[in-house]
């Protein structure tokens, strides 16, 4: 049982008083950015990532990663008691959530979302500890042309996750690919885009192209819109959901876990897709179909279930073809940079403490969430009572001391500011800026892959083709492409996400 | 010609611009061969992509219709943002506790209800956790006062 081994391995490295430390840290600060809306992962873990320098590697991505899967907890939260997700995976939530909180029964809704987001996330657990060697073994095997398609299918994947139009979510990407370029090219020594700016030479640091589009627009964003937060249920009872609860929901949670574990693995996929998926499955395939949106605690079991399991199988591309499929895997590349981590299958046989490591915490993370969440339901309600404008200066501190201790400087900051402006442009012209962070990271990887795959087949681009895995990658994109655009999917992506 | 979706059609227009710069940009660096790709190679096939694609979005945006570009809120972009340029002046001249009051109070004129009383609790709230956290705690080098 190699499984076991390594799964103890990971134990033991995630049972350190400071790995389970941090483990707790993450995942109480992933609970709480999760509940409040308006701050999401992606610009919490973007703010943290300074911070992470002086620590470990191991106990950095630890915490980070609690960061994630806690939002995940957390935002359900939200959505339950005050009908406002607090976080994007967690819209649906709200369509039954609120409901049952309404009709007196959300301590059942939210001990239902966290029981299930347990099992999803402890499938997901072993998922991850089944799948990610056998997949690494193969990725040792690949070659530059095979990383460069790997590259193609993870970013058209990326397109499926955007809304809106699909030219536009590709067009951010190629955006992205090309600021990733910026700064000095490896291969020549030359300064790529840089107008003789010393600070640029180094390129563009992502967690400040993460701060600006993600974190400034957002608090921008909101503070256009009215603020309307109120508390219905400050007082949460009946935690304890009934036999008939039980009963009623094991089949959605089964199900919403085995659509997030499948859709978090795919290029693009993630907590988000998981769940809009999960919710329009289980409201055609459930007994209770009939009662959805009014209420049914399968409506809110399936999707709960199937943004954790996303959000964690969504760690197998990244630990073991190195390739992040959404932007909160991309800042997970940045932070494993950060701590000269090269992400790729090399991770767990080269360090297998840190890779097992990883897995371990997130199951003790897991579990420290049930037991968290449940009893201080009160604690996060009260937060949800702070307003917004007591909220928003804070998160902008943090977000510039995150920026300004990247390097000690504020050209950082300033450049964080110039993408704070751009993002606002973007979201007025409905631009999606997700693809553009994957884009952004992966730049120079690709580059690197098509340069080294065309020096080796002397210039020849059929290279791509003649290589099966490669040519495999290709076509896989293609057919996700053609799925994407397809007419029938298309409208179903479309009423999925007006949803 | 009409402009009917207004977002696609700007948005193609942005990407074109850019796409264009950064084109222009990359004939400044050695072109190289397909086998051989010198570091203008790349930068240029995906700002030609870039083009292609803005083109596209333009034309869509003449085609069909969609939706108008909602207006520009500039108080709270102008406020926000500001506050966080003089912060980015003010930290390594004033310090932190100059920083962060600066910015806190300049960034809460953007929200929709300003009490000062409430700002300065806030500004005094975050100075004292900051300097413990940021300064104390995870032994980042700031300056903290003016002196």
């Amino acid at each position: 049982m190699e499984i076991l081994s390594n799964l103890l391995l990971g134990l033991s490295v995630a049972l350190t008083p400071i790995n389970l430390a941090y483990c707790f840290a993450g995942v109480l600060l992933g609970t709480l950015i999760g509940v409040l809306p308006g701050i999401g992962p992606v610009a919490t873990i973007a703010m943290l990532l300074p911070a992470t320098f002086a620590l470990q590697p191991v106990t950095a991505l630890i915490m980070l990663a609690g960061i994630y899967y806690g939002a995940q907890y957390g935002g359900s939260t939200s959505a339950i008691l005050v009908n406002i997700p607090g976080e994007s995976s967690s819209v649906v939530t709200c369509l039954d959530g609120y409901q049952m909180a309404r009709n007196g029964r959300a301590g059942a809704a939210l001990s239902i979302a966290a029981l299930g987001s347990f099992f999803a996330g402890t499938v997901a657990t072993i998922l991850i500890a089944g799948f990610a060697p056998p997949l690494a073994e193969v990725a040792l095997k690949f070659g530059p042309a095979e990383y460069f398609s790997l590259m193609v299918l993870g970013l058209t994947g990326a397109v499926v996750l955007a809304h809106g139009s699909l030219v536009k979510a590709v067009a951010m990407i190629v955006l992205g690919l090309l600021l990733g370029l910026v700064g000095t090219d490896v291969n020549s020594g030359v300064s790529r885009f840089s107008f003789n700016v010393p600070e640029l030479s180094d390129g563009i640091n992502f967690v400040v192209v993460a701060m600006g589009v993600f974190a400034f627009t957002e608090v921008i964003v909101n503070l256009e819109l009215k603020e309307k937060r109120e508390v219905l249920f400050k007082k949460v009872t009946g935690l304890w959901p009934t036999k008939a609860d039980l009963k009623a929901v094991t089949p959605a949670v089964l199900r919403g876990t085995a659509i997030g574990s499948i859709l978090g693995i795919l290029p693009g996929g993630g907590a988000l897709l998981s769940s809009f998926a999960a919710y329009a499955f289980e409201k055609k395939v459930s007994k209770n179909r009939a009662n959805f949106g009014k209420g049914a605690i399968e409506g809110v079991a399936a999707p709960e279930s199937a943004n954790n399991a996303g959000a964690q199988t969504s760690f197998i591309p990244l630990l073991t073809l190195g390739i992040p499929s959404n932007p909160v895997m991309a800042l997970m590349v940045g932070a494993m940079t950060i701590h000269s981590i090269q992400p790729g299958p090399q991770i767990m046989t080269a360090q297998p403490e840190l890779f097992w490591g990883m897995i371990a915490s997130m199951w003790l993370g897991n579990l420290m969430l049930v037991i968290l969440n449940l009893p201080l339901i009160g604690m996060w309600v009260k937060l949800l009572t702070v307003p917004y404008r007591m909220l928003f200066p804070a998160i902008l501190l943090f977000c510039v001391i995150g920026i300004y201790s990247l390097s000690n400087n504020s050209f950082d900051i300033y450049m964080g500011v110039l993408f704070g402006f751009v993002g606002y442009v973007f979201v007025k012209l409905a631009c999606e800026p997700a693809p553009l962070l994957l884009g952004f990271i992966l730049g120079p990887m690709m580059e690197e892959n098509l340069r080294r795959a065309m020096l080796l087949s002397r210039g020849d681009a059929t290279v791509f083709l003649t290589r099966p895995i490669s040519l495999g990658m290709l076509i896989a994109a293609v057919i996700l492409l053609l799925i994407i655009v397809a007419p029938s999917v298309r409208k179903k992506r479309e009423d999925v996400f007006v949803e | 010609m009409k402009v009917r979706d207004p977002q696609d059609f700007w948005a193609g227009l942005m990407f074109m611009v850019l796409g264009s710069a950064f084109m222009w940009l990359a004939q400044n660096y050695a072109y190289g061969s397909a086998a051989k790709m010198g570091p203008g190679y790349f930068p240029t096939m995906l700002g030609g992509l870039l083009v292609a694609l803005g083109l596209i979005t333009l034309l869509r945006g003449l085609v069909f219709d969609g939706q108008a570009i909602s207006r520009f809120n500039w108080k709270p972009l102008m406020l926000v943002m500001g506050s966080v340029v003089v912060f980015g002046i003010a930290l390594p001249w004033l310090g932190l506790v100059v920083a962060i009051f600066a910015m806190v109070i300049i960034s809460a004129l953007g929200g929709h209800e300003f009490k000062l009383k409430e700002v300065l609790i806030l500004a005094v709230l975050l100075t004292i956790g900051s300097v413990a956290v940021f300064n104390y705690g995870l032994q980042l080098q700031f300056p903290i006062w003016p002196w």
